[in-house]
């Protein structure tokens, strides 16, 4: 059998990306299931994070598989001073695939560096978070139909945000046009501009959040604006609500638009978008758990459809 | 062009080991730290802000009776790409090469990312060159890019 770890989505290639949907559409249709019988997954939670946790957790349980682990790191043994090896290779013992969320980044890359168990990457600080991203792609082929030719308008924070960044790595592979919207401090990186360039991506900066970026989107991506991202707390005054989402902004836009959101959102959505059809983002976390169970079983090498 | 001459005597005069030249003025004192000029005790002669047509400014390390090893050359072609190495023995240029970064980095750069594993984890960086010109390096771990200049030689 063969088991791979999932580190970070910019080691996928598209027919990997492909696989992992295709699956997630097969548990959204069989969310239960014994394939993982006998098979025991290690959630190591060295940072909390419940809706995390909790979503691979039930993702497991609803695989038939079992689960152990810690959910803080102060309840484990790290809080004693042992290096993450240790701890790694000590859960190996016990577990087919390890699931963690770590504070520092490089955590989950290094940690399928000193065990032969399957690693999952729930999180690693502000670097990598592939069960987002993939529950991110599996919202936007769900609901418009397709992956490929959509224009992705993604606004908020593009600097700091890694959900954003983790999108636009998945989604080269897919002839994306991408609109940037976003204040000049909190600016897509320049390296995701070069690497749009170099692929031939067609994408458009803008500081103005205008109704014809939001007309001509097949989905507007927000995140949150934070206010400890800015060096200067009066440009955080300026900018904070020229980023903010609300109903009457959606009235000219295509009918097949969706609204995603990583959540938890602040006030970058007004709650007055909530009842609008086209706002998605809480069934897009409930798009992670067939996501994760796709995740699960593709490390661990089990084929759901034999 | 008397100050080239003079340079090539210098060499020349060296009965055995390196002479390190063509490095930018800037890192000079970085090359000197990473070859553990300060605890040696073989002669040698170190020249800086010297005029060079490549480098604008230049300096230049002369060390008797020692040759060094790849890992060492690899630190140098970090901070110093346009240096070169040129090995002495019996009183002539025995090679003459240019310091090349390998593709890969191990243990030779510190992550200038506080929160990457390699500062909290009793571990070996690892640093893969995504840009040899600048240079500009990557963290195998935590994605963090560091320009060559501006990196921390372990
Ligand atoms: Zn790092």
């Amino acid at each position: 059998m063969d088991t791979h770890s999932l580190v970070a989505i910019d080691d996928l290639n598209r027919h990997e990306i492909l696989d992992l949907l295709d699956r997630a559409s097969y548990f959204e249709k069989n969310p239960n299931s014994h394939l993982l019988d006998g098979k025991v997954v290690a959630t190591l939670f060295f940072e909390p994070s419940t809706r995390t946790r909790l979503s691979f957790e039930t993702a497991v349980n609803r695989l038939g598989g079992r689960v152990i682990g810690f959910s803080d790191a102060s309840t484990s043994s790290t809080s004693k001073g042992e290096t993450l090896k240790d701890t790694i290779k000590m859960v190996s013992n016990y577990a087919d695939l390890i699931v963690m969320r770590h504070f520092l980044e490089g955590a989950a890359r290094y940690a399928t560096e000193v065990t032969q168990v399957p690693i999952v990457n729930a999180g690693d600080g502000a670097n990598q978070h592939p069960s987002q991203t993939l529950l991110d792609l599996y919202s936007i082929r769900k609901t418009q139909g397709r992956l490929e030719g959509l224009t992705i308008t993604m606004v908020g924070d593009l600097k700091y945000g890694r959900t954003v960044h983790s999108l636009v790595m998945a989604m080269r592979h897919f002839k994306p046009v991408f609109n940037f919207v976003s204040s000049r401090e909190l600016a897509m990186p320049q390296e995701y501009l070069d690497l749009c360039d170099e692929l031939g991506i067609e994408y458009h900066v803008y500081t103005d959040f205008s109704p014809e970026v939001i007309n001509s989107s097949d989905i507007l991506y927000m995140t949150r604006v934070q206010r400890e991202r800015f060096s200067d707390i009066m440009e955080y005054e300026r900018v904070k609500d020229l980023y903010t989402l609300r109903n009457d902004m959606l009235a000219d836009s295509k009918p097949t638009l969706r609204i995603l959101h990583p959540l938890p959102r602040v006030n970058e959505i007004n709650i007055d978008v909530d009842d609008n059809p086209k706002a998605y983002y809480f069934e897009q976390a409930h798009n992670g758990l067939f996501a994760r169970q796709a995740i699960i079983t593709a490390c661990l090498g089990i084929n759901p459809e034999k | 062009m008397m100050s080239d001459k003079k340079t090539e005597l210098a060499v020349a005069a060296l009965a055995a080991g390196t002479v390190i030249d063509h490095i930018p003025s800037a890192a000079l004192f970085k090359v000197v730290h990473i070859l553990g000029i300060e605890h040696m005790s073989n002669g040698v002669t170190i020249g800086n802000n010297l005029p060079s047509r490549r480098l604008n400014r230049k300096g230049i390390i002369k060390i008797e009776s020692v040759e060094f090893d790849r890992a060492t050359l690899d630190r140098i072609a970090v901070v110093a790409p346009t240096a070169t190495v040129n090995i002495i023995r019996n009183y002539q240029v025995a090679s003459k090469t240019k310091v090349e970064l390998p593709e890969t980095l191990i243990n030779t750069v510190a992550c200038p990312n506080p929160k990457c594993i390699t500062n909290n984890e009793p571990m070996k960086t690892r640093f893969d060159v995504i840009d040899a010109e600048g240079p500009v390096l990557i963290c195998h771990y935590c994605g963090r890019t560091v320009c060559g200049d501006k990196a921390r030689i372990i």
